[in-house]
This record gives C-alpha cells, sequence and structure tokens, in this order.
C-alpha cells in the first residue's frame, strides 16, 4: 500500500550532532546498580579500516521477559528490570568506540512466530551516511538459541559472524564496519 | 499459545531517501555500505520503539532564544509543524530534538572552526514534545550558511537539523529542514541526494505569514511525515505465550 502522505526523507546526522544529541543518561539501557547488567562496547569502522569518531550508535531491546514496554506488544509480560528503558544512544569517541550498559533480552518472536535468539536492535548514524544504517547484535555465548535464529540462519557463515557480539571481562564486544571485507550485514526493517 | 500480531510499517517509495552511496557527497565513499540490506519481515522488535516525549523536555528547551543571559544575535524566528504518520495520523506526544548554526553559520562544536563568530547567547539545541495533534513549535535564529570543504567553494544552503523517534524503532528518522528560496540549493550535494524532486521540496519549510507575529519574529511551517503502518497485520504464533 502506498502511504497517503509523501514521507520526509533522511538528511545524514552530519559532524555536529554532539551539541544535542547525546544525553547524560544516553547509554544506561538499565540505570547503574542493576543486577546482572553489563557493558557492551565497540567500535564503528570505515572502509579503509579507520575508526569513525562522528557516529551516533542507538541501542533498542526487549527486556529480560522479551517483553516491550509498548502497546504494540500485547502480550503478557513477565519478570521486569525496574529502570528499564530498552534503548541505548552513545556517540563515538576519537577511537571510534561507543558502549551501552545493559542486559540481555529474553526471546522474542519473529515475524511468523519462531523464537529468535535474543539480540539488539542497532542504529548506527554518522556523517557521510546520508541515512542510518541498521544492523542486530546477537551474543557470542548464545549458540544453540544464535543456530536456531531465523535470521541467521539464512546468512553466510561470514556473514553472520559480523552479526555476533563476542563476549568480553565485562560483557560483550561489537564492531560495526560500514565497508569493506568485513562489511556488517545490514537490514532493511 | 497465542497469537502475537505485528502491524508493520510500509517500505518508504523508492526516491525518497537518498542512496548511501552518493559520490557528490564525499564523505559517503568510505562510509556507504556495499551490500544491499538484508530485508526484515517486520517482528516486534522493529515495529516496538522509545516513546519518548514531554518527560525529557524542560521548560526553556523549545526556546533557543531564551536559553542565556542576553538574546543571540540574529533574525528571530518561529519554527513549527506537525508530526505525522504516512497514513495522516498525528504522532502524539513524541520527542523533536533539533540542532543549527548560529545566525553566523557557526556551531558551538569544537570541530567547527571556521572564522564565522560564536554568539554567548545561542547554544543551537532544542527540544520538544508534540502535542494530542502531533504539533510543534520552536522559537530560535535563523541559521547562517556555513563553508565546508565538500567541493571547491561548497557552503551548506542554511538548515535545522531534527531527529525524530515516532512510535518504533521503524519510524526512526534524523533529518535537515531548509529554508524557502534560499539560492545555495543548486550546489548542494547533501539535499540534491534525494532522487525524487518532490520529496526534496518537502525538506524546503514554508514561509507562513499567518504565524509570523508582528514587530516579534518570522514564521516557517515544516510538517514532518514518518512512515504509516502496512494494510495487513501479520498474525504471528506466540510460542512463549
Amino acid at each position: 500500500m502506498a502511504d497517503r502522505l509523501g514521507l520526509t526523507s533522511s538528511q545524514t546526522v552530519g559532524p555536529f550532532f554532539h551539541i544535542e544529541l547525546p544525553w547524560p543518561d544516553g547509554a544506561d539501557v538499565v540505570p547503574e546498580g542493576t543486577t546482572g547488567a553489563f557493558w557492551i562496547r565497540g567500535r564503528v569502522i570505515d572502509g579503509a579500516g579507520d575508526p569513525i569518531p562522528d557516529a551516533l550508535v542507538e541501542t533498542w531491546q526487549a527486556d529480560v521477559d522479551g517483553g516491550f514496554e509498548h502497546p504494540d506488544d500485547q502480550r503478557p509480560r513477565g519478570e521486569r528490570t525496574a529502570g528499564f528503558r530498552g534503548f541505548g544512544r552513545c556517540p563515538t569517541d576519537d577511537a571510534g568506540r561507543w558502549a551501552v550498559r545493559t542486559l540481555k533480552p529474553g526471546v522474542v518472536p519473529s515475524a511468523d512466530g519462531s523464537p529468535q535468539a535474543p539480540h539488539l536492535a542497532v542504529s548506527v548514524f554518522a556523517r557521510g551516511l546520508l541515512d542510518r544504517v541498521v544492523t542486530r547484535l546477537y551474543f557470542g555465548d548464545e549458540t544453540e538459541a544464535n543456530a536456531a535464529d531465523p535470521l541467521l540462519r539464512g546468512l553466510s557463515d561470514a556473514e553472520r559472524e559480523t552479526l555476533i557480539a563476542a563476549p568480553t571481562d565485562d560483557g560483550y564486544e561489537f564492531d560495526v564496519h560500514l565497508q569493506g571485507a568485513d562489511e556488517t550485514v545490514f537490514l532493511a526493517v | 499459545m497465542s497469537m502475537t500480531t505485528v502491524h508493520g510499517y510500509a517500505a518508504p517509495p523508492p526516491g525518497v531517501h537518498p542512496p548511501l552511496d552518493s559520490p557528490g557527497y564525499r564523505s559517503t565513499a568510505l562510509r556507504a555500505p556495499a551490500r544491499q540490506p538484508v530485508v526484515v519481515p517486520p517482528g516486534l522488535t522493529e515495529v516496538t520503539g522509545p516513546l519518548f516525549g514531554a518527560e525529557r523536555v524542560g521548560p526553556l528547551d523549545h526556546d533557543l532564544t531564551r536559553q542565556h543571559a542576553g538574546e543571540p544575535v540574529g533574525q528571530r524566528i518561529i519554527v513549527h509543524g506537525r508530526v505525522l504518520d504516512g497514513d495522516g495520523r498525528s504522532v502524539r506526544d513524541t520527542l523533536v530534538e533539533i540542532w543549527q548554526a548560529n545566525a553566523s553559520g557557526r556551531y558551538r562544536h569544537e570541530r567547527d572552526d571556521w572564522p564565522g563568530s560564536l554568539d554567548p547567547n545561542f547554544s543551537g539545541a532544542g527540544r520538544t514534545a508534540t502535542d494530542d495533534d502531533g504539533y510543534y513549535r520552536f522559537v530560535t535564529i535563523h541559521p547562517g550558511a556555513y563553508p565546508w570543504k565538500n567541493h571547491q567553494n561548497a557552503w551548506r544552503p542554511a538548515h535545522i537539523h531534527f531527529s525524530l523517534f515516532g512510535r518504533s524503532f521503524s519510524q526512526r528518522l534524523v533529518t535537515q529542514m531548509y529554508f524557502p528560496g534560499d539560492p545555495l540549493f543548486f550546489q548542494d550535494p547533501i539535499l540534491n541526494s534525494i532522487p525524487d524532486p518532490a520529496a526534496r521540496e518537502r525538506l524546503i519549510s514554508r514561509y507562513d505569514h499567518d504565524h509570523t507575529e508582528p514587530e516579534w519574529a518570522l514564521a516557517f511551517s515544516f510538517d514532518i511525515v514518518l512512515r504509516g503502518r502496512t494494510a495487513t497485520p501479520f498474525e504471528a504464533e506466540d510460542h512463549d505465550g
């Protein structure tokens, strides 16, 4: 179905978004002190392999019960996390690094109802990106769930690897490669 | 086992959003992905999203002329409009964030070092939430044009950056609003990266004499249209239910 009104086009976030978009609490998908919280840290990298110092990464995810605090999610809820926002936002630093503090989300059904592996939706904005790019982050220690995930199953091994965050001492590591041999699999959602 | 109804968002028509690989805008060269994105059927992760609204907005956040001790230099303007979805529905209580250069075309940002003057009374950042009709309103200063190094004698047309969430991850949008009659459009690869001329035109605000306030401020109106829903919801079995 065609949209009735003409949509507003995307434009680049540009190099100067820092004067508004980063929030003091941007990285807090869950508040400091939340039991079980960990950090997801990563870099955003360009086609020459250089870190991108003027990107903005945003994340969106379900709570530990797999539920979303949103009218489109009418399923019965389980355990909820106090102060859970589900959303994270972090600009990259001079080394192209970003981080958010979060919890591993529960299981969310896919469009056909089959269970999906725990995942975060990720947006990347940057100077030089005229529209955001969207990807997903999966967890490297969810081997069984990842093997059954409908999206991951449709990808080659090399493609899958670009969506899987590696466990670290304080959480997970997830780099986004906008271009090049290790280019991340991006999604149209 | 229960059913989950997932009502997705329609794909944007071709030509509305710029291709990421737009050679006229040089910074795309090493940042535009080479491969086409993988199409993901709409699921709960994508149709839900953060519902930010008035709770993130302070009383003076919408008025960029009253954030300091004195008045900023420049032409005072009102920028207002509605946030709608593609079906014409108001997007209520949604956060609208803006940022812009001052009247000299200078951003208050460490990486902006061209010799335009800074204004101690202007930060260039604002936010507000839409009302029940999807209406928003800012008071600010007409931003100046500024030079950049994309091509010989390159100047960005005056613009205000906008960031919107809508009601879902799928609707997230960052864009720029331009001003009518700007002579710099012809050489701007960012505005001209949009293939559809009608879509480019929609990023240019309209001078709005009805809302111009006598002896105080010029008004410009700018409606923002986010993606609408698809016609048919998707019924999915919920194995967790």
